[in-house]
């Protein structure tokens, strides 16, 4: 099941800034528009064009299901986890615990509007890091099972 | 006549519909104003985030984000439980 040369060649080469763009919509999440659903879900799309370039058997050799399958509980664990710390410190479930702090992503952000800082937002940058690798993770191993079975028609 | 009465149908239920939305006072929010103007004069502070909208997803509202990524997940448990492979008469893990 294998489109053209052409296809193939093209997928091949946009893939890489097709990743790079999803991580910068990832990274970016607190700044601009976008965040980790929306990232997540444009390094899926490269994913799913590897797919549909060079069918299922030769992406799942390099990318394989298991792979992606970690990724999603991985994102998802890092979650709960960066909430859960929130406790161990004395504060609510969800608190921003590194917002303000001077630490990592902890500069803090004058009001009104300005170009931004990576190193600020506390947690969120983390949360959205998370999110990001569980929905690049879901969305690919959801269209991995369903593309599996795809045959080409004769 | 059939075409008829699913056309007066479809009507009668816009119309019925239209009802709440006309009453909708679009632009003047009455309920949810000091709301906005709590997060747009101290979001920017207590998050660090310059995208509001972020800041309100992952922080003011951490637990809508983690329901969200909990249906992901159960989504993909359920096309996992859909899609598995089957052979006859026993089955096997999708790997």
């Amino acid at each position: 099941m294998n489109m053209s040369r052409i296809v193939r060649t093209v997928a091949d080469i946009s893939f890489p800034f097709i990743l790079i763009y999803g991580f910068y919509i990832v990274v970016h999440g607190h700044l601009t528009p976008g965040g980790g659903f929306q990232g997540g879900a444009v390094i899926a799309t490269g994913i799913v064009l590897l797919v549909a370039a060079h069918g299922h058997e030769a992406v799942a050799r390099q990318i394989t299901g298991n792979l992606l399958k970690n990724a999603e509980t991985f994102g998802l664990l890092l979650f709960i986890i960066t909430a859960l710390i929130a406790i161990l410190l004395g504060q609510g479930f969800f608190t921003n615990w590194l917002a303000n702090t001077g630490m990592l992503f902890g500069t803090p952000v004058a009001f009104g509007p300005g170009p931004g800082d990576l190193n600020t937002a506390g947690v969120i940058p983390i949360m959205n890091i998370a999110v990001g690798i569980e929905v690049l993770g879901a969305l690919s191993i959801i269209l991995y099972y369903m593309l599996s079975g795809a045959q080409e028609a004769r | 006549m059939k075409k008829a009465v699913t056309g007066a149908v479809i009507l009668i239920l816009c119309a019925v519909l239209m009802i709440p939305v006309l009453s909708l006072s679009f632009g003047s929010p009455a309920v949810s104003q000091g709301m906005d103007d709590y997060f747009i004069a101290h979001g920017q502070e207590q998050t660090g985030a310059n995208n509001i909208v972020t800041g309100i997803v992952f922080d003011y509202r951490g637990f809508d984000t983690l329901g969200e990524a909990t249906v992901l997940f159960t989504a993909v448990l359920a096309v996992g439980l859909v899609f598995r492979k089957l052979k006859r008469g026993e089955e096997y893990e999708y790997e």
